[in-house]
């Protein structure tokens, strides 16, 4: 961690997807436990913040270091094992696999960093009764509702206890009720483990469950924190 | 929403007569109240003497004389300080957000800036309410959730006035 503390910070980023900068000098950081909800117009560059803090987009310039190590300077394998083991994600339309059963699908992070396939569904199943949906264990995602499916997707974000959990617009395709609830368990979750959570969303309501905002424009990112 | 300051961010850009000051504080943001011209005059004349404005020059005519006003160094400070300070979140708010955002755009300051701070000011009581529902009863959620909404809908309006800043720029300074 950095001397203030913070788990994953980002200096100078800058992207561009041909002529257009899609982040122009962002700067981030964020400490364990904190949510920081990301916010600002389409188009500002919210989701390339986040794809560059969690090491899938590789800026063009700039730093983001998690934990103390700077993410430019890891290769491919190395990154990908950060992402599956320390970092989470959980995205607007859960993203789950469709083949899979939803207790299957929530283990396979788990599986996929070499826990037993027994001890992997313990787990998976805890977090499905965590997210209230312990019911549709057995279901594929085709066979229950958005609702449900967005939870476990959560449960999936959160089952090898992450330490940075990143969730783009993750009630967006949700009713109020459903994303609120959501929203309760999910934020609850990442408190008690001390999980940093950095939130894309363009819903004040979602970014209530903050506490702080950043927001984006033209590429550059403004703290709010201490702003008014 | 204060007529005294809004009558000040118009006299920002250059001098004017009360009577001009009327006419544009009706046409930019009097749509449905214009000003009687005794308020313009009274409020003129309290801004005088809090010496936030100056009189510029008096012409004489054949009625009454016409003062013309101008603003002082620290009635832009007030103009300043008005528009940074973020308005306590409270339903209808709009009106008063309109006047900041326009006077912001007529006298060159940051409209955005002003906007993300309004916002963070909404956001932190949006994140009261939601601590409240937290550990509230039922009862209390939802009365939390009606004032949620509102508030919700005042940020909606935001967002849709800082995509449009740009047009607006051009309508209010062409």
């Amino acid at each position: 961690m950095t001397p203030d503390g913070a788990l994953l910070t980002a200096q100078d980023l800058r992207k561009a997807y041909g002529p257009t900068p899609a982040l122009d000098g962002a700067d981030f950081s964020i400490h364990p436990g904190e949510v920081v909800a990301v916010m600002g117009p389409s188009g500002s560059g919210k989701s390339t913040l986040l794809h560059c803090l969690a090491g899938i987009v590789r800026p063009d310039s700039g730093s983001v270091r998690f934990d103390g190590r700077e993410l430019s300077q890891m290769g491919d394998a190395e990154r990908s094992a950060l992402r599956r083991g320390e970092f989470g994600f959980v995205f607007q339309f859960g993203q789950l696999v469709p083949e899979l059963t939803c207790v299957e699908n929530v283990a396979l992070p788990l599986r996929l960093t070499g826990v037993k396939r027994k001890d992997a569904e313990g787990r998976a199943l805890e977090w499905l009764e965590r997210l209230e949906v312990a019911e549709v264990g057995g279901k594929r995602p085709g066979q229950v509702s958005g609702g449900q499916g967005q939870r476990v997707a959560v449960a999936r974000s959160l089952v090898t206890s992450p330490r940075v959990l990143f969730a783009d617009e993750p009630t967006g395709a949700l009713d109020s009720l459903n994303g609120e609830r959501v929203m309760e368990l999910f934020t609850q979750a990442a408190r008690e483990t001390r999980a940093a959570v950095v939130l894309v969303t363009h819903e004040a309501r979602v970014a209530a469950y903050s506490d702080r905002e950043v927001v984006v424009r033209d590429g550059k990112a403004r703290d709010m924190a201490g702003a008014v | 929403m204060s007529i005294g300051l809004t009558l000040l961010g118009l006299l920002e850009s250059g001098p004017r007569h009360g009577y001009d000051l009327k006419r544009a504080f009706d046409e930019r943001f009097g749509q449905n109240r214009p000003l009687h011209y005794g308020q313009v005059y009274s409020t003129m004349s309290r801004l005088l003497k809090n010496g936030l404005v100056e009189v510029d020059g008096i012409e004489h005519g054949s009625g009454p004389d016409r003062k013309r006003y101008a603003i002082t160094e620290a009635g832009v400070t007030d103009v300043a300080q008005w528009l940074s300070q973020p308005e306590a979140p409270e339903p209808y708010l709009q009106s008063t957000l309109y006047t900041k955002v326009v006077l912001a755009l007529l006298t060159g300051r940051d409209a955005n800036d002003l906007l993300d701070v309004q916002r963070s000011e909404h956001l932190r009581l949006m994140r009261d309410l939601t601590q409240q529902k937290r550990t509230g009863e039922l009862a209390d959620q939802l009365i939390c959730d009606h004032a949620l909404f509102h508030l919700e809908a005042d940020l909606r309006w935001l967002e849709l006035t800082a995509a449009r800043l740009g047009q607006l720029a051009k309508e209010v300074r062409p």
